[in-house]
């Protein structure tokens, strides 16, 4: 690795902790943004000439102070500096519980719920992971300057949204982390919901995923949390199997499973088991259980549908959703047929959505009622999203048709 | 005399590592330990997940287990090489081979073995 790389990785690596502590010190998330800014300039000179530093965050966090102090003094030119709450013993500090308020402080004005999803996610890329707006930009497959507007809004409110600095008590801690690692999960799913072609998404999957390892670490006793990250590694660990050379999303099913990533897939088995340890199921830990039975089928037969059915029902208490029930009749069909299934999903408020219908469809196909079947596949690629769906429910279709033909 | 050659560094650092990043850094630490394969002075090297999937168990009448690493370190214990070393002259210069080849920040803790059974995986 070159000087200038292992300078931008420790950067990085420090990022939401440092700017994290200077919007603790500033109240103002572009001051501090320019803080840690200056601090990285320096970074750049001092740690190419002197080494890296023992504690790169603690001295980004010193340094950006003092710059963005002086800034302060440049503007006022008085003793106003007085106002800004300036904490001399701040590298003592740095080993205490404060920095863990810090970021998830910081993460949690960036998903401030007053906040539209699509902005929370921006503003958290930008701040938070520091991408550039053009990086996010091509991840949300909107143009540079309607970005660069998306997240002034999203400062501006923040700026008037008042989150409180104090530390937060236990109660207010265990919201502001549910708030934030619903946001960490929008943040993937915005990557995993990509197809080949944007292949710029592709960052939002791997840095959701730092995003919640760094989560896990400040909070390692946190079941939802190791769920959380069980569920985004599992999920991941599919992504060079997921779509064929020529950009088609391929199924679970027929993927090859020797493409997946058995790294990934250890690690979240292991997380899942030490969050199961806890005996206090929630929706991420029995999502991450969900994906775990895929992971561990060695061939698509040998997948425990049973089992899933369970979780899946367990999921509708939890949090009861017609997309949940929806995803528990696929395992449904597996393991008790096809009626079953699809009486369970015949009343669902789902007529808008197209996987109801491919569902259906193929339900239907499976009881030889080939021409309600036909119907419900053409109302689904109607609704279909993207080519890659309406391809996979044009295979239905033609397949219906031989068959009949 | 054998030496664990215990491998620290900020995991928030290696873990962003790209695919790429990480293959290409692993094939040159690869590399030296091809070298010391050869001459006859490797043992066992082992990787450790992140440490975020680690327990600790604490010992007491009553064990405690505790989520996370033993200790909340700046540099987190990453991995470990049991290597043979003539002196620690050659410990050192092992360590500085391994340094070269990882090129990323971190450190090397060398510690002499007391007593090592390979064991029979």
């Amino acid at each position: 690795m070159t000087d200038l790389a292992w300078i931008d990785a420790a950067l990085a690596a420090s990022r939401p902790q440092v700017v994290g502590a200077l919007v603790r010190y500033f109240r103002d998330l572009d001051a501090a943004e320019e803080a840690f800014q200056n601090a990285s300039l320096k970074a750049l000179e001092t740690w190419r000439a002197n080494g890296p530093p023992r504690d790169a965050a603690a001295w980004l966090i010193f340094v950006g102070r003092n710059s963005g102090i002086d800034a302060v003094r440049r503007q006022k030119k008085s003793t106003e500096i007085e106002d800004i709450p300036v904490e001399p013993d701040i590298v003592d500090r740095l080993e205490t519980a404060d920095y863990r308020d810090d970021i998830l402080r910081l993460l949690f004005i960036c998903c401030h719920p007053e906040l539209p999803p699509a902005q929370q996610l921006a503003v958290a890329l930008r701040i938070v992971s520091g991408l550039t707006v053009p990086q996010i930009a091509r991840a949300f497959l909107v143009g540079e300057d309607a970005m660069e507007q998306r997240i002034t809004r999203a400062k501006q409110r923040i700026a008037r949204a008042e989150v409180p600095f104090e530390a937060p008590d236990a109660n207010e801690r265990a919201s502001r982390l549910a708030v934030v690692m619903a946001s960490i999960y929008l943040v993937f799913n915005e990557g995993y919901s990509t197809s080949s072609e944007q292949a710029a998404r592709s960052e939002l999957c791997p840095e959701a995923i730092r995003l919640g390892r760094m989560l896990l670490r400040m909070y390692p006793d946190e079941p939802e949390l190791m769920g959380l990250l069980a569920l985004m590694l599992l999920n991941h660990a599919r992504a060079d199997a997921r779509f064929d050379t020529a950009g088609e999303i391929i199924l679970l099913d027929a993927q090859d499973r020797s493409q997946w990533d058995g790294d990934a897939i250890a690690e979240g088995l292991v997380l899942l088991d030490k969050a199961m340890r806890h005996r206090s199921p929630g929706t991420y830990q029995v999502q991450a259980a969900i994906a775990a039975l895929h992971a561990r089928a060695a061939t698509p037969a040998d997948t425990d549908w049973a089992q899933i059915d369970l979780l899946y029902a367990t999921l509708e208490r939890l949090h009861p959703s017609p997309i949940v029930t929806l995803n528990r009749a696929v395992a449904v069909s597996k393991s008790k047929g096809p009626a079953e299934a699809l009486a369970m999903i015949e009343a669902l408020p789902l007529d808008h959505y197209f996987h109801f219908h491919g569902l259906r469809g193929a339900l239907l196909e499976q009881l030889g009622r080939v021409a309600d079947a036909n119907a419900c596949f053409k109302r689904a690629i109607a609704l279909a999203r993207s080519p890659a769906e309406a391809a996979h429910i044009r295979q239905h279709l033609d397949a219906l048709q031989k068959s009949s033909s | 005399m054998l030496y664990a050659i215990f491998c620290y560094d900020n995991e928030a650092v290696t873990c962003a590592w790209s695919k790429e990043k990480d293959a290409e850094v692993m094939s040159k630490l690869g590399a030296v330990q091809d070298k010391l394969l050869a001459e006859k002075r490797l043992g066992p090297v082992a990787r450790l997940m992140p440490t975020t999937a680690a327990t600790t168990v604490r010992k007491g009448k009553e064990p405690i287990i505790m989520d996370g690493p033993f200790a909340e370190t700046k540099e987190q214990l990453l991995g470990f090489y049991i290597v043979d070393c003539a002196d620690l002259d050659q410990a050192i210069a092992t360590a500085k081979d391994l340094a070269a080849a990882s090129g990323s920040a971190g450190a090397f803790e060398l510690r002499p073995l007391q007593i090592f059974r390979p064991g029979g995986l």
